[in-house]
């Protein structure tokens, strides 16, 4: 079985976003991009379903500016099998990366694919979904366990009031959530070895996608500021605050 | 404009959350109801006294119990064809069906909204609320999901709709549930409390959590959420997770024990009214950010502020 794995290149997860001054979004200029965190555990899973003996191949994808060649090299070194590069300099939003993955997947024909469950910098939360409902496939949302057994995967989900398990028909739609696995680092020779695995680049138009978004951000401003408050000097004084917010026995 | 909204239950009562999206749909224009699951007659009665509601449509099948996306989404499809937008919770079942549903319309769906600002504008977070983004769409049709902390709830009595039934639905054959193992708690649910008490990394294990952090809330009437970072250490299960990648809570008053405020946490707690830090660590990041801070030791200070309130 092969193994479809989707990744995002955003600003990294450790920096903190920049309200550029005009109004017209965040400064990307000169800060630090990485694989979108969840999208690493994407890939780990797929690496340790290969591992296992269920998946043959892995394969990684990437829609957007021309150096998320970087995060699909990470992909490649953390043991992804090779690369396709669509590159679009633009806005690329959920429904037309669904759609690009849709051609993709009906090309590659892959048993899984596994996708975070949302990117840390528009966080829609969306793409997984539509590529489902694209593909007239099953989905496993918010995933902390994946089992493959025969034709069928058991994905356990975080849902709000606890955990639900789902068995969804072969081929399937996963998105990852944070405890499914913890990823691993490259090591250097595989950072090495990662430059030599086959990459292909190609465009929307490729695949017969209009990227032309539907949304248009007329702003991006910084939310309301919250100022630090008092410090009390011990519990006397905080029991006597909580009791004037109401917040009692 | 004609509005479907996704009401959020468990097939016995309407959650709360369903309050809030009523509210941000009322702006949109006329408010219709959609009510999806099995042995389910209850809540469409339920949902018919929530004020202001014009209809409620009443799915009620085997194939509906668990809302499986892949089973609702058509059934959502059919019903888009005599409405003009549909809003979900941004629950995890909202978040979980509503962009199936907008792909089937080739709908760019627009996440999580936190202001309706015109029948085609919206304002929602980005970048862990970092930002607030104002967007336009060109879609004819919209498909949105609500950050229910962002509207007040709409009265649940005070309505009298209609409730008819919508017939049909089939199971896909594609996905089935398997079986759900959900916390049973008396304590109010992290999204709709008025007061949570928080535990994070410096609470130390999950014995100190229940020791500590449990009876503070249990005496408090209080729900109990965590860090990312307590929740990674296994102090807690995922679902107390207060954050970015977990819950966006906004009660009255949030007390943070032994979270030092990582940006993701902040970004799912924020918006509370009143918020109370305790830490050992006095330039921990969250005293920029709390109304009332004490620096200790919260091994200290938590049980004796439990036996004194």
């Amino acid at each position: 079985m092969k193994l479809l794995v989707p990744v995002k290149r955003v600003l990294d997860y450790n920096v903190k976003p920049r309200v550029k001054a005009d109004g017209s979004g965040v400064d990307l200029a000169n800060v630090k991009q990485s694989m979108n965190p969840f999208d690493e555990i994407a890939v780990e899973e797929a690496i340790r379903l290969k591992e296992k003996g269920v998946a043959t191949e892995v394969v990684a994808v990437s829609i957007g500016e021309a150096k998320s060649q970087e995060t699909l090299r990470t992909a490649l070194a953390m043991g992804a099998d090779r690369a396709i590069l669509v590159v679009h300099e633009g806005i690329s939003e959920p429904l037309a990366v669904a759609k690009i993955l849709k051609a993709i997947a009906e090309e590659e024909r892959p048993g899984l694919v596994i996708l975070g469950k949302q990117a840390i910098d528009d966080d829609s939360n969306q793409t997984g979904q539509m590529l489902a409902a694209l593909l007239g496939w099953a989905q496993g949302t918010f995933a902390s366990k994946v089992e493959v057994a025969g034709d069928t995967v058991n994905v356990t989900r975080e849902v709000d009031g606890g955990l639900e398990t789902v068995a969804l028909k072969l081929p399937a739609i996963v998105t990852t959530d944070l405890r499914l696995n913890e990823p691993r680092y490259a090591s250097l020779p595989n950072i090495m070895k990662a430059k030599s695995k086959p990459l292909a680049q190609k465009t929307p138009g490729d695949y017969g996608v209009d990227m032309t978004p539907r949304h248009t951000t007329l702003s991006v401003t910084e939310p309301p500021k919250r100022h630090a408050g008092i410090k009390v000097g011990g519990v006397d004084e905080l029991v006597a605050k909580l009791k004037a917010l109401g917040v009692t026995a | 404009m004609k509005t479907l909204v996704l009401v959020e239950h468990d097939n016995a009562c309407v959650k709360d959350a369903t309050l809030h999206t009523v509210t941000a749909a009322a702006k949109l224009g006329e408010v219709h109801l959609l009510v999806t699951g099995k042995g389910c007659a209850s809540v469409a009665d339920a949902a018919a006294k929530i004020a202001g509601v014009a209809k409620v449509h009443l799915a009620d099948e085997a194939a509906l119990e668990h809302q499986l996306p892949e089973n609702v989404a058509p059934l959502i499809i059919g019903l888009m064809a005599d409405h003009d937008a549909f809003l979900a919770p941004a629950t995890t079942n909202g978040k979980n069906i509503a962009p199936r549903v907008a792909a089937l319309l080739d709908v760019m769906q627009i996440s999580d909204i936190i202001s309706v600002e015109g029948p085609d504008s919206f304002t929602r977070p980005i970048y862990a609320g970092n930002a607030i983004a104002k967007v336009q769409t060109t879609d004819k049709k919209l498909v949105i999901t609500v950050r229910g902390t962002a509207f007040d709830k709409t009265a649940a009595e005070g309505g009298s709709a209609l409730v008819e039934a919508v017939g049909g639905s089939a199971d896909a054959g594609i996905a089935s549930f398997v079986s759900a193992e959900l916390a049973a708690s008396e304590r109010p649910e992290l999204t709709s409390a008025r007061v949570i008490v928080s535990g994070g990394r410096g609470v130390g294990s999950a014995e100190n959590y229940e020791a500590i952090i449990e009876p503070l809330a249990d005496k408090l009437g209080a729900a109990v959420g965590a860090s990312r970072a307590a929740v990674d250490a296994g102090f807690v299960p995922n679902d107390y997770q207060v954050g970015q990648t977990g819950k966006i809570v906004a009660p009255d008053v949030y007390i943070a024990i032994g979270i030092s405020g990582a940006i993701q946490h902040l970004a799912g707690m924020k918006d509370s009214k009143t918020i109370v830090a305790i830490n050992k660590d006095e330039d921990a990041p969250i005293f920029q950010v709390a109304d009332i801070g004490l620096v200790g030791d919260l091994f200290q200070i938590v049980p004796e502020l439990t036996s004194r309130l």
